[in-house]
């Protein structure tokens, strides 16, 4: 099992090296003149540029920039924001937590309906139940993640006034910003204060967590359906085994693999899906910050910010891989 | 039986005529799939016709005429600047619906190339593509194409290509997954034993039998292409052209009128749904008639 793990941190490692070269040229090659012109935009003076040019060391040689560079993501530090002058490691960490958040609640609403709907429609193949459900899944992955969240900010928000439209907390509470994920800190603030901050997440989870939904369901219902046709289940019914003994014991076990896969490929496209559903829902996390530096021409930030999605990308591929290999040990020997 | 009485036969009338006859066959059956065809084909025709169709052109209109719900006269309201909305949704179509469409040709012409040559040459030059491959598909999703349009600048062209870049790499694993299966087939080993060239076997042998695949995926990306298209306009980082009507950059637009307009959310949102719904259908339909093994 260990050797399957070194195995694969050996693979993602190049990919990483590759993609922070491709990043770091992404810079200097930008159209519209050197990387110093870039980041000052196009009103810039001379002066100011020779000025950044000297204090960034961009007219080294490229090789010992690239160099410099390597070391010091190494060293954990992520350069800092053209437009406020802070440190892009500091703001993720503290923006950071409001992402998983929202990735969390995304799953969870996904995962929680999506593997029941599949597993019902799996039951009744080509009946009525099956064809809502493939409805459901067909309207799941064409719907846009904004139009999606502005129809339930309508719905539920401006309409019913059920739920809230707007940030992780109500700014009226008196919450402490501690571990800046809203729900622990407003379990830390007492009062109940659980309530609102679960509230704030519903209407964004559920916008990011339809697409997955519809994905799961789609694959859980292939897969059920296609272990239902095994010898051994056949065997198993034979037996006289309860139906549930057969549906919990011979069926799920093996259903789930192909289920759990797609679930992790899946939590990669969330973080990328958090990047619309924060800018329609008004979320301070790491997704509405990619959007304002593109739009600040803040490229440090995208830089970095690009390399740290991929960075937990391939960790959240590689821990999949991993448990994927725990749960079938038939993929361990290959 | 039925031919003593010269009544015909149902299997001989169902004799085969080809691949691509009995696939188009197939595809006319299905129901679902005439359905994605009938919505694809509402938005293509109103897309050509939208000079005819159109009440208004998609910038005429006065700021005194500006957020009027639905009426006879503005089937769909007017926006913030007073246009006709239902207008622009027309002209919309022609936007979103080409740059959508021509970036998965973007995606599969980059990604196809890179896929038969890494599964055609194999070896090095194989690994080499794939690690090349692998880096891209490490940036997840949407994120992807939001860095290259980040990197090229704002444009139809920009986002055509940001998406087929971000669009190649599943053409070109795609490919190569089905090349290197073929590699090994009999009837490559035949045509090498005969003393066909490398490329000859390529182009004439593996390649239209890789074919079908690629078309399946094509038309479901079509579906996405379209959503990502409509979600790099919603972003700001659209054709940032104010003359012209996309459909996510009218949602950006509209979406500060969630209270008092929301019609203009509800109708470039169902725009965009109903013509991914339509590739979408059409994409699996497709995929059930050009593999006759594969039954719901």
């Amino acid at each position: 099992m260990l050797r399957f793990i070194v195995r694969r941190v050996l693979v993602a490692l190049p990919v990483l090296l590759g993609l922070s070269i491709i990043l770091f040229l992404f810079l200097r090659l930008l159209p519209g003149g050197g990387p110093a012109e870039a980041i000052l935009g196009q009103h810039a003076t001379p002066q100011l540029v020779a000025q950044v040019t000297a204090a960034e060391g961009l007219d080294r040689p490229l090789y010992v920039q690239y160099v410099d560079y390597i070391s010091r993501l190494l060293r954990g530090d992520f350069g800092a924001s053209f437009i406020d002058g802070r440190e892009v490691a500091g703001t993720f960490l503290v923006k950071f937590p409001a992402t998983v958040e929202l990735t969390i609640g995304a799953l969870i609403f996904a995962v929680g309906l999506g593997i029941p709907l599949g597993r019902l429609a799996a039951r009744h193949p080509n009946s009525w139940i099956d064809g809502i459900v493939t409805v459901i899944s067909l309207f799941g992955i064409s719907i846009p993640v904004f139009v999606l969240g502005y129809t339930l900010a309508f719905v539920f928000g401006v309409e019913l006034h059920w739920l809230p439209t707007f940030g992780q907390l109500d700014p009226r509470l008196p919450i402490d910003p501690v571990t800046h994920f809203a729900i622990i800190d407003a379990i830390l603030a007492g009062n109940w204060y659980i309530i609102d901050a679960v509230a704030h997440l519903i209407l964004p989870s559920i916008a990011l967590g339809t697409i997955p939904l519809a994905v799961f369901t789609r694959i859980t219902r292939a897969s059920v359906i296609e272990v239902s046709n095994e010898d051994y289940v056949r065997t198993a019914r034979a037996k006289g085994l309860t139906d549930r003994r057969v549906n919990d014991r011979h069926i799920m076990r093996n259903a789930w693999l192909p289920v759990t896969t797609v679930i992790g490929l899946e939590t990669g496209a969330l973080l990328a899906g958090a990047v619309l559903t924060e800018t329609v829902f008004s979320w301070n996390g790491v997704g509405s910050w990619v959007v304002s530096s593109i739009q600040n021409h803040d490229y440090i930030v995208v830089q970095s910010l690009i390399l740290i999605f991929a960075t937990i990308f391939l960790t959240v591929n590689l821990i999949v891989d991993v448990g994927y290999a725990f749960l079938n040990p038939r993929i361990r020997y290959s | 039986m039925a031919t003593a009485t010269g009544i015909t036969i149902a299997p001989t009338a169902r004799v085969s005529r080809g691949l691509w006859h009995d696939a188009f066959r197939r595809l006319m059956r299905n129901r679902p799939a005439i359905v994605g065809m009938v919505f694809i084909a509402i938005f293509v025709i109103g897309a050509i016709l939208a000079p005819y169709i159109a009440p208004y052109g998609p910038t005429v209109g006065s700021l005194a005429n500006n957020l009027q719900g639905p009426s006879p006269a503005h089937l769909m309201g007017t926006d913030l600047q007073g246009y006709d909305e239902f207008s622009r949704v027309l002209y919309g179509a022609r936007i979103s619906l080409t740059v959508g469409v021509i970036a998965v040709m973007f995606g599969l012409i980059g990604g196809t190339t890179v896929g038969a040559i890494a599964g055609g040459a194999g070896g090095l030059v194989d690994g080499f593509l794939m690690r090349v491959i692998d880096v891209l598909l490490a940036v997840p999703g949407i994120l992807l194409a939001i860095g290259i349009v980040a990197w090229l600048g704002h444009g139809e062209i920009q986002i055509m290509l940001a998406v087929g870049i971000s669009y190649s790499p599943m053409f070109a694993r795609l490919l190569r997954g089905s090349l290197l299966a073929l590699r090994e087939s009999d009837y490559v080993t035949a045509a090498r034993s005969m003393g066909a060239s490398p490329v000859r076997i390529l182009l004439r042998h593996m390649l239209p039998n890789a074919l079908t695949p690629l078309i399946v995926q094509a038309t479901l990306a079509a579906a996405t292409a379209i959503i990502d298209v409509a979600g790099l306009g919603f972003l700001g980082l659209g054709p940032g052209d104010p003359r012209v009507a996309e459909w996510g950059e009218m949602l950006t637009d509209s979406s500060r009128f969630l209270q008092s307009a929301p019609y203009l959310i509800l109708f470039p949102g169902a725009a965009i749904v109903i013509s991914a719904v339509g590739f979408n259908l059409l994409g699996d339909g497709l995929r059930e008639a050009l593999d006759p093994r594969l039954k719901r």
